[in-house]
């Protein structure tokens, strides 16, 4: 099976602090690392790949630095990676980057299946993957846990509100993977080594031939308008003393506020 | 006044009852369509719309397009995002409004670059700028410590997705009027690319977060697995639902379906009370906007107090069965 694997570099949220003055990110300093939902697309590429052969070839669109959660792909066990990177794709919103990947893709040739974490943890919009599917027209299912190869279609179970779902689909298709599915493996040394020297292309305006109108900020049809800090408590309390003060303090509140 | 324009909401329906989602945008809808002088309608795919409108028009539809077709009876990405490119090519909506639901989310994508409409996903607020008409569409950003507003300028229709539990349900009546408006889509030119074999609802989900008033949340500071009785013992004598930081979900305390937050569910009960939980960025993004909010910590500076109504400094392991025993005691 030919797979691709979208994968976004992100700043670990985990690690993100707030400055109390500003009421703002700290982000310098903070690791960049793939969307942790990503590496279970890539696990999920990399199981398909062991039970049938194939390729898995890493996507990520993104500053020239990304190119380093690429190597962590390739340490992990993809077999190429490639880079969608230019001065002229940023700013880009999710249906401008829709329609780059959607390009990167089609320049691969045939390819099976494309896989993407459920959303990207520092925009958490869930948009790309079903953008990217219909612009390769091929069909999609959002939030899949497992996916099982049964002839010349698939077999996916997707996750819901209430349950799960199964669903027969044909290939080539696209799928955005929960985090359920499975835990990706730890690179092994040799392909860590491997990784570090591996030549990955960077396809930018000239690689890909966009309509000029489709990309970057020019092409994406939301705008940030502002960007402010959420209002915060005013009126807190904080109850200390002994346990069974405090509840019958914070009891008697609720009770003013007719909560409870 | 220009009456022809129009805000629609995408009416969710599975198995034939409307989503929760869909009666709190209908109710965020009146007071839009109101400010904006537009008219507010419903988009309404399944196998029998007629018997479904009736709620619609209660919660504030005037007009309800039914797109009926076996093929449209549960949702299929293929066949729904067709069925509505179409009406919105046809009828060109001002505004478009999904609930980020499972199903949601991959329709309202899907149309966006079907149409070359916008999207923003997760607003939890949204209101109309007359001038321009602008759809101002403010979600959280890096995990709800920045808020960002987004516009669309150039592109119409305006497309958004908002989360259960983020505005208000306000049903005017039970007998409000409003106008069915039928209309055909041929789906015989789509290739039928997937099929779903199977639909599973799983007992487990019971625990409704959503629709709970009270809501008792467990986090790292809950210590192990089994010192999560006590979060169930407040929680059963409050009658509340029982919710989890997502530090307790991955360490596998507690299943995910309990998990509040950026990557579990978005809360708004009437009171969320938060024992142990530090209060990570992402998890305030999924329960900041309830009510009144208590927390238990015993670190005074963890993050959590910054947004708590009550904050109590102490240890939970004394503090939360204590409350549970003078909520019983009150009630005896």
């Amino acid at each position: 099976m030919n797979i691709v694997v979208c994968i976004k570099q992100v700043p670990d949220s985990d690690k993100v602090t707030i400055d109390r003055e500003t009421n703002r990110l700290n982000r310098a300093g903070v690791p960049s690392i793939i969307n942790p939902f990503d590496e279970n697309a890539l696990e999920m590429a990399l199981q398909l790949k062991d039970k049938h052969g194939g390729k898995v070839t890493v996507v990520s669109m993104g500053p020239p630095q990304a190119e380093e959660a690429l190597r962590t792909a390739l340490s992990h066990g993809a077999d190429e990676a490639i880079l969608v990177s230019d001065r002229k794709f940023g700013g880009a919103d999710t249906w401008a980057t829709s329609y780059t990947l959607n390009l990167a893709i089609r320049k691969l040739g045939e390819i099976d299946l494309v896989l993407f974490g459920k959303q990207a943890i520092d925009g958490d919009t869930a948009q790309v993957g079903p953008g990217v599917a219909h612009f390769l027209d091929i069909p999609t299912l959002t939030y899949a846990r497992a996916v099982e190869v049964t002839g010349d279609t698939l077999k996916v179970t997707k996750v819901t509100e209430d349950g799960y779902e199964v669903w027969d689909v044909d290939k080539p298709c696209a799928l955005t993977v929960v985090k359920e599915a499975n835990q990706l493996r730890m690179p092994s040394l040799k392909k860590k080594m491997a990784a570090k020297k591996a030549e990955i292309p960077v396809w930018g305006f000239d690689e890909l031939q966009p309509d000029e109108n489709k990309i970057g900020l020019a092409g994406s049809p939301t705008k940030v308008n502002k960007v402010f800090a959420p209002p915060v408590k005013l009126n807190k309390e904080i109850l200390s003393g002994e346990p069974a003060d405090m509840v019958a303090d914070l009891i008697k509140k609720l009770k003013e506020r007719n909560v409870l | 006044m220009n009456t022809t324009k129009e805000l629609w909401v995408f009416a969710e329906q599975r198995d034939g009852k409307i989503a929760g989602v869909v009666q709190e945008l209908l109710s965020e809808g009146q007071i839009l369509a109101k400010k904006a002088g537009y008219v507010l309608a419903a988009v309404l795919p399944s196998d029998n719309g007629a018997s479904l409108c009736q709620e619609l028009y209660n919660f504030g539809a005037k007009k309800v397009y039914t797109i009926d077709d076996p093929k449209l009876k549960d949702y299929q990405n293929d066949y729904y995002s067709r069925a509505v490119a179409q009406l919105i090519n046809e009828k060109k909506p001002e505004i478009v409004l999904y609930g980020a639901t499972t199903i949601g989310r991959s329709l309202a994508p899907t149309v966006a670059v079907m149409v070359d409409a916008g999207l923003t996903a997760d607003c939890t607020q949204l209101d109309f700028d007359v001038e321009n008409g602008n759809l101002l569409q403010t979600r959280p950003a890096f995990g709800g410590n920045i808020m960002a507003t987004i516009i669309c300028p150039n592109h119409r229709p305006q497309m958004a997705t908002v989360r259960s539990n983020v505005f208000k349900k306000t049903k005017i009546s039970d007998t409000e009027a409003g106008e069915q408006v039928p209309y055909a889509v041929d789906l015989s030119g789509v290739r039928e690319r997937m099929r779903r074999l199977e639909a599973v609802h799983e007992a487990d989900n019971t625990i409704d977060l959503n629709a709970a008033q009270f809501i008792v949340s467990g986090g790292r500071g809950v210590g192990k697995p089994e010192n999560f009785k006590i979060i169930y013992d407040l929680a059963s004598e409050l009658g509340a639902a029982v919710g989890a930081s997502r530090a307790t979900v991955d360490a596998g305390w507690i299943s995910h379906h309990h998990q509040v937050g950026q990557t579990g569910k978005t809360v708004c009960p009437v009171v969320y009370i938060a024992c142990g939980i530090s209060g990570a960025i992402q998890h305030l993004a999924g329960m900041q906007s309830s009510d009144v909010i208590v927390a238990i910590n015993k670190d005074p500076d963890a993050p959590i107090f910054d947004v708590a109504d009550f904050g109590l400094i102490g240890d939970l392991h004394q503090i939360v069965p204590e409350f549970q025993r003078q909520i019983a005691a009150a009630k005896a």
